[in-house]
């Protein structure tokens, strides 16, 4: 579960941001823990092999008295999608029963494709989207359907704001690639 | 707060996101007429960037102003004299060069002027900034990659770079314009002291044209207005468009 990033050579130092790791712990230690469950069936419209909470968009659930608070926070602000993964939040917990909800969106902190772990990029990448590539936001991101490192980028900004669309030189195939951000 | 203080922080975050809004649209009109299909997307993108932005600092406006007000009202319901965009914004999008000259300016404003807003003591201002300078740095990345391309490319793309530079550069002094409002809120830890940025926007702006064959200008005109709901006669045309259906039915809803 732990995004260990290696930032001196030959180490594994767990280096995961300090907002992601208490996100982490609110779910860890939420008293409703089937409640974080049920939201892991909502997934995001535009990359379907991924949750909201792998996508670090949940942020908390918690309970006033029979009202279900759930807090999100956008990718992009602009982000079209976020008005859909409203309503599904919606729908996944009136199917469950739990008919009184409401959603909450904040901003801050700011969201970092950081938060994404490693199964979820793994995902990513098996999906065809080049996962982001940690640290420099100049970095190329390899080909995800040949592993190959020699790509050219097309263009900045792709089918979504996440998305930057690139080629690859060796199999000639183009791809998207989850921009770091 | 008291009640001057949230109305005068609430004129504040209208001023910011009707320059997101303005600006938004000017660049949505490129959708479908991008020089090119990736360029098409990139200039949508970032419009939807700014419109995100404009909802952000609308919506919080208009939950400081209470009753009646939301962002759609302050959207849809206000006519140009109630606009506070400053002029750059509003300008049509003129031929490619001038709108990527335009996005370059603002881009290396925003990047500026947001990282002083990210340590403003309201923390819902500040939280919009964290947020906004993030989409910026990827503006800024693109348009900036314009400018070399444009200023070190044909005759022509010179010329119209060139153009457009002179065309705006008396537009930008507004971007550095402080006014009793800002003035206080920036006493107060809440505004960005615009004039501050001046210098290291020129710097910015001095260094990435040094590397083309345009000339910056040395000043000699500007036009100032927007804050006080001074506009262009573009406004007008501009709101005409994107306020089209909330005029033809009003309160309508889908």
């Amino acid at each position: 579960m732990v995004n260990t990033q290696p930032c001196v050579s030959g180490s594994t130092i767990p280096l995961l941001p300090h907002e992601e790791y208490e996100r982490r712990q609110r779910r860890a230690q939420s008293s409703h823990p089937e409640l974080w469950c049920v939201l892991d069936a909502v997934k995001d419209p535009e990359i379907p092999v991924i949750s909201i909470w792998e996508l670090g968009v949940l942020q908390n659930i918690e309970r006033e008295g029979e009202t279900v608070v759930v807090t999100i926070t956008p990718t992009y602000s602009g982000c079209p999608a976020m008005d859909v993964i409203r309503e599904e939040i919606a729908t996944a917990l009136t199917t469950a029963g739990y008919g009184q909800h409401r959603v909450l969106t904040q901003l801050s902190p700011a969201w970092s494709s950081t938060w994404m772990d490693d199964d979820a990029r793994a995902r990513l990448q098996a999906y065809g989207i080049a996962a982001p590539v940690a640290g420099d936001v100049r970095s190329d991101p390899a080909c995800p359907h040949c592993g190959s490192v020699e790509v050219r980028s097309i263009s900045e900004f792709g089918s979504t704001a996440c998305k930057a669309l690139f080629q690859c030189l060796d199999c000639r195939e183009p791809f998207d690639y989850f921009k770091s951000f | 707060m008291d009640n001057d203080l949230t109305q005068a922080t609430a004129d504040y975050a209208v001023r910011l996101g009707d320059d997101a809004l303005i600006l938004g649209h000017r660049l949505s009109e490129w959708c479908s007429r991008g020089p090119f299909m990736e360029e098409d997307l990139a200039l949508t993108n970032v419009a939807l960037d700014y419109i995100g932005r404009a909802r952000m600092f609308l919506g919080y406006a208009a939950q400081l102003r209470g009753g009646e007000c939301t962002e759609d009202t302050l959207a849809y319901q206000r006519d140009c004299r109630e606009f506070t965009n400053l002029l750059i914004n509003e300008l049509p999008r003129g031929d490619f060069a001038f709108t990527m000259v335009r996005q370059y300016l603002l881009d290396e404003h925003s990047l500026l002027f947001l990282d002083q807003l990210g340590r403003s003591s309201d923390s819902e201002l500040a939280a919009i900034a964290g947020k906004a300078i993030k989409e910026s740095r990827y503006h800024q990345r693109r348009s900036r990659e314009w400018m070399l391309r444009l200023g070190d490319g044909t005759e022509e793309s010179q010329r119209r770079l060139q153009n457009a530079l002179d065309d705006l550069w008396g537009y930008t002094p507004e971007l550095f314009l402080m006014d009793e409002l800002e003035t206080a809120l920036y006493e107060l830890g809440i505004a960005v002291d615009r004039a501050a940025l001046q210098a290291p926007w020129q710097a910015a702006v001095h260094s990435v044209f040094s590397e083309t064959a345009v000339t910056v200008p040395s000043g000699g005109w500007e036009v100032v207005g927007g804050r006080t709901g001074y506009h262009t006669e573009h406004l007008g045309h501009l709101l005409s468009d994107l306020q089209f259906v909330q005029r033809a039915y009003p309160g309508c809803q889908w």
